[in-house]
């Protein structure tokens, strides 16, 4: 009665690539972004989630690989022997520009912090496509007392879709629609959001990179000019509700409680919460009915 | 039957399991981040069987969902043993080596038949056959439940009917096995562990143990009662019989959550006295002597929290308290000096690391462990110890630990404590919603999109019968008393069962109807299964409510 | 996906019966008693793929996608709505909006540039005089008779008026013709006059040679992909039979299935050779997977085929139906003990799904969006299972070197590019149509085979490739069509497309079309192609018959290089080719 497995068994083995010139030894099964984060090199990144499947739609952590005729996505692209990839060549700067170029010329980025420091970083110049640029032109949708969505902010890069569906929640809310430069993130026949399938877990709204999707708490208090990161401070503990443990990282300002998230890399929760661990907390300040 | 109370596996251990059986839990609604891991392992190919009265959204992801009749449970289970016998897909060398009991166990299951099961429980005798050959034919596999087993009249009799099966397969002990018990609270394991039991310490050490008690009292300097304390239900029926005249409440509010609400609030009306100690003027605080407003214990204070995979997690202050709210650790020091006891000045790490001292399970789980590691599963009996995936490794060792074998237990199945009757014909059970828990005090906080408010959820062919239209308002009455509710027609429950949450007893005052029967060793009442009737209200013009 | 959301819209019961017709009556969810219901992810995945013929059945019932009919597709394969709604939405011949006048049959009309040339808006501009609505439709893969119509049926069978007219090949009766031998000979819809013409002597010949000796054929024969990127056959199927199709995820324990695809999904603007082989010759096609699945052991075989082609359609399955009575198809081929099946999906318009893991994602009944690669088709293809992918033309290179050997093969072509080579000449040629010639004929011997230039003068351009494809002078008519010499010139041969351009063309408003092509049928997916194309549009739009600056010229050259090197798949990375080569050749932004 010994043979029994205690422990998934854990075999690793690691492959060894050169970035940049520097060898760096990573697990079997992970990526050239990982290699890259190991050898201390910053690689852009807007679709890649840690918790989610690599969609790898945005393409600014393309890296030049040789062999390869075209850049490869760094964030879905395993690391094999052998590898020899450049990060920073001039074909690589040349489309994270461009990228981002695009993206700008499109999109309000005016919130995605990331997003304008990396344009800035490589130099990315939305103006040269001209006032007439097609835009997303999209209007503000708010339909209820949780969630935001402005998508003339999105950057259609998938992670929402992901976060609701089956990397995590399962709940297929929302997907991508239509195609090409009109493809939208949707509900079907954009009912709104009340009326879809959408159970409020907020995990969309966790994995925004660019603040397309918002909790309404932020929402509100931009516009009263009164966000204000700065004066925020997080405090990690745990979940009210239910008894599976979740891991709440408390956004304050004021001493009061503006946002909900929950750490990627907690074994828990992987970033996500449901409905009542993100939002149920205004009882903490005496805002109850019941 | 096996020791210590808690979920024998982690969360990540579903995500590699072969066969899920969710038995009597709606986890996609009430423990929504946990569904996340079972997910993970439906999408890695595991199969799932749910057990449940109703196809809830749970049993939506399910292979198959067999809806049983309520109360059905130790019938079904013991049918499902007796097959696996019969079937000859037993663990011969598991029960030989690590269990005792398995002829008397086999011939108290002898009678349960498939044929029988299926006039009892109500789904056909193939697919329980199917249920129990994929279960005893996996090579890992769990059994996950919740209220749905443990809020009956003979909760133990069905917690102890799933264990039998486990036994009898082997599917404990394992990375991947086991049977889980999803906790209803952020603390409910926690509260446990800290000796919240009646005839427990802290790391579920027995108080009549001697030794245990000596070593308690020489750190607590003072000395303990050997005898038993009451649990809740207990607690109920000495204020019936007049011996419990004081009571002091933190945290819970049995005003709204009880069983056959309107004779609890009776009792708790005639206490000489009544002391709450909560967050809110909740209902039960209405009726006390003294309130004494607590802070928020996960955003307000500082301390620990263990989660139904056994994990050990810090809650920390993020906001002060409003007012005049202390945290409950100081309002119980205050009140210890009042009473004459200088306990000095309350650390929530100075306690914590005391209980590490007094409790083998928490032995290395230190305050900065915690800190450092973000949380730990016990056991963790020394600071070395990584704490414990899942539970029950020694049933595969050559030794069992020195233990002794784990029992079979021989069970009859009795069937709900109230029969339905001329007068009242429908079956009534409880669950939560998602969006909402328990009363609600904490949920009314926010404005939910998908909140709909308690509604009777009845079958669509009932309704018919009773032309009952959805949305309309109608009277439901037990043997204990009537609420006028919504109902809302639903296909997703068989013909004769009805359904309510209980999540706005301001609204509906559901536990009205609930039955207070319960099971003697385990205190709890059987909010899962009620008779009632449905009755039209005269003035009704079917306006939709919710 | 379990726990379905549904708005409270119904379908008709004639919507219902229509989608359900059309997928077997199959449901995600079986309700056995009052207590009983099975259902489960393994049960939706495995029907997941029934998701687009559904929507075929609702848009062909009531001329739209109906939320209800969406609720009721959903409902029964446990699609959740939304994705339902992303999926059609994706596709050229659904439509989600709520439509005036959708009682009607729609006409699809080509605005391509083969059309566009001869006159396409003229056509439209008839048809609306008539009060008929017109859908503007890219390529409808009837170059050769412009300008293409198409009739999307309302309540009955798409249809193409051409189809009514005889059929002639070019080169009817060439006895050097290998792929198109019995194309205009044989009767398409019969399987007995199949086998008169030497129909499944391949097969034949292929049992009895066995796996080894097939794929080493295909090796030595130098058989590469005819879709465009030329990878060697042999390797790929090789590749497919060597894949062991194991599933690394823990408790996955399927069975491994192969599978050989038929990529009929021809949308590359100019080219037609799949629609006319598969509307002659079906059961080529068919005995030439039948040989792709015992040589790889695969055991399923899908045709996808694009939807504009009903008469292809009709014809291949027609082909399977009897091929399977004949005992052809089936659990038991031809008594060898392989199993092959064969089914015909059909797109809905979408020039992405050409691209093999788009396809994919598109049969499966997801959005048509490519995957990155790696992992490979050979490993990873259709339902993530090792598949074999191959368009038309290569499959029925596989019946000659199976029948007469590698070497008679070889005999035609050249050593880099062995073997004959199917070219879709289209445009202002006198005799447009689908031509076969060695590999190795010069550029200007294929448009005098033609019957030459209409006019009799020199082409002003002539884009060789496709819309993915370049643009070449006359001064490239010595050209020899091989896949090397196109490679050393920098162009290519794509899928064999060749369209003339006289003199009297505005090729500002076919780069401009081209580029709208690309604007349109970008999947969206990946950031370089879904705002390069709109931007690279926006400019040829702009700059017109203007003169180009130093500046734009800069721009556009950014915006070619950042789609080649960072999209996702070849629409990207071609989708600025030949507007580039315009701007090069100076007959765009010009000082020519």
């Amino acid at each position: 009665m010994t043979d029994v497995a205690n422990q998934p068994l854990e075999t690793e083995t690691t492959v060894t690539i050169s970035v940049d010139g520097a060898e760096v030894s990573v697990a079997a099964g992970e990526t050239i972004l990982t290699a890259c984060t190991k050898a201390g090199i910053d690689t852009p990144t807007i679709c890649y989630g840690p918790t989610l499947t690599p969609v790898n739609a945005c393409r600014v952590c393309v890296v030049e690989l040789d062999g390869s005729r075209t850049l490869v996505p760094s964030c879905s692209r395993p690391a094999e022997d052998g590898m020899v990839v450049q990060t920073d060549s001039e074909r690589v700067r040349h489309s994270r520009k461009m990228v981002l170029e695009f993206l700008g010329s499109g999109v309000d980025l005016s919130e995605a912090d990331d997003l304008r420091a990396w344009s800035e970083q490589y130099g990315a110049d939305p103006t040269r496509y001209g006032p007439a640029a097609e835009r997303m032109n999209e209007d503000v949708k708010v339909q209820d007392d949780l969630y935001v969505r402005d998508y003339d902010k999105c950057v259609l890069c998938y992670k929402c879709v992901e976060a609701c569906g089956d990397d995590a929640q399962h709940t297929f809310a929302i997907s991508m629609a239509g195609r090409g430069f009109g493809a939208r993130i949707s509900t079907e026949f954009d009912v709104t959001l009340p009326e879809s399938a959408c159970v409020y877990c907020g995990n969309c709204v966790a994995v925004c990179p660019t603040n397309a999707l918002q909790f309404k708490t932020e929402f509100d208090l931009r516009q009263a000019a009164n966000w204000r990161p700065e004066d925020q401070s997080v405090t990690t503990t745990v979940c009210s509700y239910c008894g599976v443990g979740c891991n709440l990282e408390l956004h304050t300002q004021d001493e009061r409680i503006v946002k909900v998230t929950s750490p990627n890399d907690h074994s828990v929760t992987s970033g996500n919460l449901c409905i009542k661990g993100r939002f149920g907390w205004q009882y903490v300040h005496g805002d109850t009915d019941g | 039957m096996f020791g210590a109370g808690g979920g024998t596996s982690s969360y990540a251990e579903i995500e590699e399991t072969d066969l899920i059986l969710l038995w009597g839990s709606n986890a996609r609604e009430a423990h929504p981040i946990f569904f996340h891991h079972l997910l993970k392992g439906i999408d890695n190919g595991a199969r799932m069987y749910a057990v449940d009265p109703r196809r809830t959204s749970s049993a939506k992801f399910a292979d198959v969902w067999l809806g049983i009749e309520v109360g059905s449970d130790v019938a079904l289970a013991n049918a499902v043993g007796r097959e696996i016998i019969a079937a000859g897909l037993t663990n011969e060398e598991f029960i030989a080596h690590s269990t005792q009991g398995f002829e008397e166990y086999r011939a108290a299951v002898e009678p349960y038949t498939l044929e029988m099961a299926e006039a009892e429980v109500g789904v056909p005798a193939d697919a329980i056959r199917e249920m129990a050959h994929a279960y005893a034919t996996a090579e890992s596999a769990q059994i996950l439940w919740t209220l749905g087993i443990t809020e009956h009249h003979n909760a133990v009799d069905n917690v102890l009917a799933l264990c039998n099966l486990a036994l009898l397969t082997g599917h404990i002990g394992r990375w991947g096995s086991g049977l889980v018990p999803l906790r209803g609270q952020n603390n409910v394991q926690g509260g446990g562990d800290m000796g919240a039991l009646p005839n427990k310490f802290p790391g579920f050490q027995n108080i009549d143990d001697p030794e245990a008690r000596k070593k308690f009292e020489t750190v607590y300097g003072a000395e303990l009662n050997p005898e038993p304390g009451l649990h809740l239900t207990l607690m109920f029926e000495a204020m019936e019989r007049g011996d419990l005249r004081s009571v002091y409440v933190i945290g819970e509010n049995p005003a709204d959550s009880e069983a056959d609400i309107q004779h609890a609030r009776k009792l708790l009306s005639g206490l000489d006295l009544l002391v709450v100690q909560d967050i809110f003027l909740t209902r039960t605080a209405e009726l006390a002597d003294v309130v004494l407003p607590a802070s928020v214990a996960w955003a307000e204070s500082n301390g620990t929290v263990t989660s139904s995979e056994r994990r050990v997690q810090r809650v920390r202050a993020a906001v002060p308290p409003p007012g005049e709210a202390r945290d409950d650790i100081e309002i119980l020091f205050a009140l210890a000096d009042r009473m004459g006891h200088g306990w000095g000045s309350p650390d929530p790490e100075a306690l914590w690391n005391e209980l590490c001292s007094l409790s083998p399970l928490h032995g290395g789980m230190t305050w900065q462990r915690l800190e450092d590691e973000g949380g730990l599963q016990w056991p963790c009996p020394d600071l070395d110890h990584p704490g414990s995936p899942f539970l029950h490794g020694w049933l595969w060792e050559d030794d069992l630990g020195g233990r002794p074998r784990a029992p079979f237990s021989a069970l009859v199945h009795q069937g709900p404590h109230e029969a339905l009757s001329e007068d009242f014909p429908l079956r009534l059970t409880t669950g939560r919603a998602l969006d909402s828990y328990n009363t609600g005090v904490q949920s009314g906080g926010y404005d939910s999109p998908i909140r709909y408010g308690d509604a009777l959820d009845v079958n669509p062919r009932d309704a018919e019968r009773l032309a009952l239209v959805d949305g309309e308002r109608v009277l439901v009455s037990s043997p204990r008393g009537s609420v006028e509710m919504p109902i809302r027609i639903q296909p997703d429950l068989p013909v004769g069962l009805t359904f309510t949450t209980f999540h706005f007893p301001d609204l509906v005052d559901a536990n009205v109807l609930t039955n207070d029967a319960w099971d003697k060793r385990s205190g709890t009442a059987e909010f899962k299964a009620a008779a009632i009737r449905i009755e039209k209200l005269a003035s009704t013009d079917g306006a939709t409510v919710g | 996906m379990a726990d379905l959301h549904l708005t409270e819209a119904r379908a008709s019961a004639s919507e219902a019966a229509a989608i359900d017709a059309a997928i077997g009556n199959e449901t995600a969810v079986v309700v056995e008693t009052e207590r009983l219901v099975r259902g489960g992810t393994a049960r939706r995945h495995a029907l997941r793929h029934l998701l687009l013929p559904a929507l075929h059945a609702l848009q062909t019932e009531s001329g739209w996608i109906s939320p209800g009919g969406l609720n009721h597709i959903a409902e029964v394969l446990q699609v959740p709505p939304a994705e339902a709604y992303g999926v059609a939405s994706f596709y050229e011949m659904f439509r989600v909006d709520d439509p005036p006048g959708h009682d009607d049959d729609v006409v699809h009309v080509c605005i391509d540039p083969a059309c566009r040339i001869a006159g396409a808006e003229d056509r439209i501009a008839e048809l609306e005089a008539a009060g008929t609505p017109v859908h503007r439709s890219p390529c409808l893969g009837q170059c050769e008779r412009p300008p293409a119509v198409f009739i999307q049926g309302r309540r009955k069978a798409n249809s193409v008026p051409a189809d009514d007219q005889p059929f002639a090949l070019p080169q009817a009766g060439d006895p050097a013709l290998r792929l198109l031998r019995r194309v205009g000979v044989v009767d398409p819809t019969s399987l007995d006059s199949y086998r008169e013409h030497g129909g499944y002597e391949a097969l034949t010949a292929a049992l009895a040679m066995g796996p080894d000796a097939v794929l080493t054929a295909l090796t030595d024969a130098g058989l590469s992909g005819r879709g465009g990127a030329a990878f060697p056959t042999g390797v790929k199927w090789r590749a497919v039979r060597d894949a062991s199709g194991a599933d690394e995820r823990p408790a996955q324990k399927r069975p491994i299935q192969k599978h050989v695809v038929a990529n009929a999904d021809e949308s590359e603007p100019g080219t037609f050779k799949d629609r006319i082989v598969m509307e002659h010759d079906p059961f080529a096609l068919i005995e030439a997977m039948t040989i792709a699945g015992v040589t790889t052991g695969a055991t399923r075989g899908w045709v996808y085929i694009r939807g504009e082609y009903p008469q292809a359609t009709a014809r291949l399955e027609n082909a399977i139906a009897e091929a399977s009575a004949a005992g052809l198809l089936g659990d038991d081929v031809a008594g060898s003990g392989h199993a092959f099946h064969v089914e015909v999906r059909r797109g809905a318009g979408a020039y992405i799904c050409g691209e093999e893991t788009a396809l994919f994602n598109s049969l499966e009944g997801f959005r048509g969006e490519p995957r990155n690669k790696p992992p490979y088709p050979t490993t990873n293809g259709l339902f993530d299972q090792p598949t074999a992918i191959n368009n038309p033309e290569t499959l029925l290179n596989v019946l000659p070197i199976v029948l007469d050997g590698p070497d008679a093969y070889r005999a035609a072509g050249t050593d880099g590019s062995p073997g004959t080579r199917l070219f879709c000449v289209s445009g202002d040629v006198a005799a447009p149509g689908l031509y076969e010639f060695p590999f190795g004929i010069s550029l200007g011997e294929l448009l005098g085979a033609a019957g030459g230039v209409t006019g009799g003068a020199d082409p002003q351009a002539i884009l060789l490739g496709g819309a993915a494809g370049m643009f070449v002078t006359a001064e490239s008519l010595d050209l020899a069509l091989t896949l090397e010499d196109t490679r050393a010139a920098g162009v290519t041969l794509g899928s064999g497309v060749v369209m003339v351009f006289g003199p009297q063309v505005d090729l500002a408003d076919v780069c401009a079309r081209i580029a709208e092509f690309f604007r349109n049928e970008s999947c969206g997916q990946c950031v370089p192609c879904r705002v390069g194309a709109v931007r690279q549009h926006e400019m040829v739009v702009e700059l017109g018959a203007k003169p180009i600056s130093a500046d734009q010229r800069q721009l556009h050259d950014d915006m070619v290089q950042v789609m080649a090197d960072a999209s996702i798949c070849g629409l990207g990375h071609t989708a600025g080719s030949a507007i580039q080569s315009a701007f090069d050749l100076g007959l765009l932004g010009g000082s020519r």
